[in-house]
């Protein structure tokens, strides 16, 4: 261990510092200022942006520190700022709520914050090792979060069976990681890779038992039809702040997940995992949209909608170049700001003694709060996928993918469900403007909130007009030599 | 002489006994907890009789971190366990059903 590798490893141990920092000062906290913890959390974000900034990595290099089992490269290192980003908005949309239930408390940023350290750990993972302790720290942090109403029912119901589901899938990578080491002999990501290239017969079946329980693991982590049931449960039954969290940051936590195990480690194996993330990427198109439709909650329907976009994300991962890989990380970019932002509008619909949870708490809300109602829109219309808006373009970049694979089968798939998943979407829009609101009083929402929503759901339509930008920074990541 | 044969089957069939007992299982989630205990034992056997046969540290050391992180998942279900059982007065598996929808 040497100074360039904790160098290297800068922002992970800012985050670990400062979250230890934040545990500790905020038992001096008194209660009714809460409002310092959020700030401490905010800073802790920012320079660990800014640490992650200073020292990006230029497109196509990559810099291994201790021994290889962590890898700094632009890949990671976008994925990490958006992150930072992505947490930084779920932190004020999330106090917002937490306010409204009493439940502020600083345990809610510390178990993010560990949370966040987990993705990081995931993001920059050379070997196994790091890449199953990234999973155990994001999963161990998300599992308390989902019972932080300590109160609620549906609260400790879910986090038990996200508990139960979570670990189970945690076993399954496991399993398949004990019988990759021993094929292949080693727990580095790349070496695996290496000496898959130079074997073309080697311990075949146990690297195919192996591969196959590591993708079924993964489809556990990532909420995919078959293994998708404690998706909606855990959506439900989550506190809002919480439901928030899960639907945007460990999903950037999946997409590394895929790239640093199949890319990085397993590519010389992509004939066989090419059908097997086929089939999960078609089942989840299918039951993902259809089940949404017959959802009257709203938790429910984002959850089933996460599936169907996971699906898609999938989509991109087929190919198993460069290129697909740009496509599967800019839909997930793009999946993670608009769900951020429909959720938000979740939040904002609560009022203290009722949390919103039906689609039928939208009635009416163009009349209540004319414009909250149209970024609502906008953020619909753009996770169905209708041109101009971000989600059109994401799901264009990855369905172009799907062709290019030769999947032309699952591309019509694609885009056909893609319109039965406009259906419900649009549901919604038609709540929100043509029913009849039940009272006429506009909802108050604080100025951050307010400021934080507009920009996130102008940045759907942004990102959607200039998307050539975020593109362009997506294939920089996959980049070579 | 026992080879390594032997004891990927032993890994083999406490793993497949861990997973057969969460999907089995209808009474207590605490039977939930052990089999999950099982499944991570069962993988560190699997690690342990690898490194051994292929003389690779790595493996042990993974078992190391493997042992730290079940139990910090055993505090964390725990923990959950007993926030399910004050606001429900019941740990059986078969009642976790107001999800649904």
């Amino acid at each position: 261990m040497t100074l360039i590798d904790l160098q290297l490893a800068l922002p992970e141990i800012f985050v670990l510092s400062m979250t230890c920092i934040l545990l500790l000062a905020d038992l001096f906290i008194p209660a009714h200022r809460r409002g310092l913890t959020h700030l401490l959390a905010m800073l802790t974000l920012i320079f660990s942006a800014i640490l992650t900034v200073r020292l990006m990595m230029p497109a196509g290099q990559e810099a291994l520190a201790f021994s290889g089992t962590f890898i700094r490269d632009r890949f990671g290192d976008i994925l990490k700022i958006f992150s930072y980003l992505t947490l930084a908005a779920v932190f004020v949309y999330a106090k917002h709520y937490l306010r409204q239930f009493d439940l502020l408390k600083g345990e809610f940023y510390s178990l993010s914050l560990f949370a966040l350290l987990g993705i990081m750990v995931m993001i920059s993972a050379g070997s196994m090792l790091t890449l199953y302790l990234g999973l155990e720290l994001l999963a161990l942090a998300t599992y308390a979060l989902v019972a932080f109403n300590r109160e609620s029912l549906p609260g400790s119901e879910a986090a038990m069976k996200y508990f139960i589901l979570g670990s189970l899938a945690s076993g399954l990578l496991l399993y398949g990681m004990s019988l990759l080491y021993g094929a292949t002999g080693t727990l580095a990501l790349a070496e695996i890779g290496q000496s898959l290239e130079l074997s073309t017969t080697g311990s075949g079946l146990m690297l195919t038992f192996g591969l196959v329980f590591v993708v079924v693991g993964i489809a556990f982590k990532l909420g995919v039809v078959p293994m998708h049931m404690w998706v909606p449960d855990v959506y439900h039954g989550a506190p809002l702040a919480a439901t928030l969290f899960i639907a945007t940051v460990p999903k950037i936590a999946g997409l590394a997940l895929v790239i640093r195990m199949l890319d990085d480690g397993l590519s010389g194996l992509h004939g066989d995992w090419q059908m097997m993330v086929a089939v999960l990427a078609a089942l989840s198109l299918l039951l993902g949209n259809l089940a949404a439709i017959a959802q009257t909650n709203i938790k429910r329907m984002l959850a089933y909608s996460t599936i169907s976009h996971m699906g898609f994300m999938l989509l991109g991962i087929l190919a198993g170049t460069p290129d697909g890989y740009a496509s599967a990380m800019f839909y997930t970019l793009a999946y993670v700001i608009m769900s951020a932002g429909a959720f938000a509008v979740v939040i904002m619909v609560s009022t203290p003694d009722h949390e919103a949870q039906e689609i039928d708490d939208f009635k009416g809300l163009a009349r209540r709060n004319p414009w909250q109602a149209f970024l609502m829109l906008m953020l619909m219309f753009s996770l169905a996928g209708i041109p101009v808006f971000l989600g059109f373009f994401a799901k264009w970049q990855v369905i172009a993918a799907t062709i290019n694979a030769g999947f032309t089968n699952l591309a019509i798939l694609a885009v056909m469900t893609a319109v039965v998943g406009a259906f419900y979407y649009l549901r919604v829009v038609k709540v929100m403007y043509f029913d009849e609101p039940e009272t006429e009083q506009a909802i108050a929402v604080p100025y951050d909130f307010k400021a934080l929503l507009s920009a996130n759901g102008l940045a759907v339509l942004a990102l959607g007009l200039f998307s050539g930008g975020l593109i362009e920074l997506c294939i920089s990541a996959f980049l070579t030599g | 002489m026992l080879t390594l044969a032997h004891f990927l089957t032993l890994g083999a069939l406490l793993f497949a006994i861990s997973v057969a007992g969460i999907f089995l299982n209808r009474r207590n989630v605490l039977i939930l907890l052990m089999c999950i205990e099982l499944m991570l034992l069962a993988v560190n056997m699997n690690f342990v009789a690898f490194s051994r046969f292929m003389d690779v540290m790595d493996g042990q050391v993974f078992v190391f971190f493997i042992l730290t992180v079940a139990a910090a998942e055993a505090a964390i279900g725990l923990a959950i366990l007993v926030v399910l059982f004050r606001n429900r007065r019941s740990i059986a598996v078969g009642e976790l059903s107001d999800l649904k929808g």
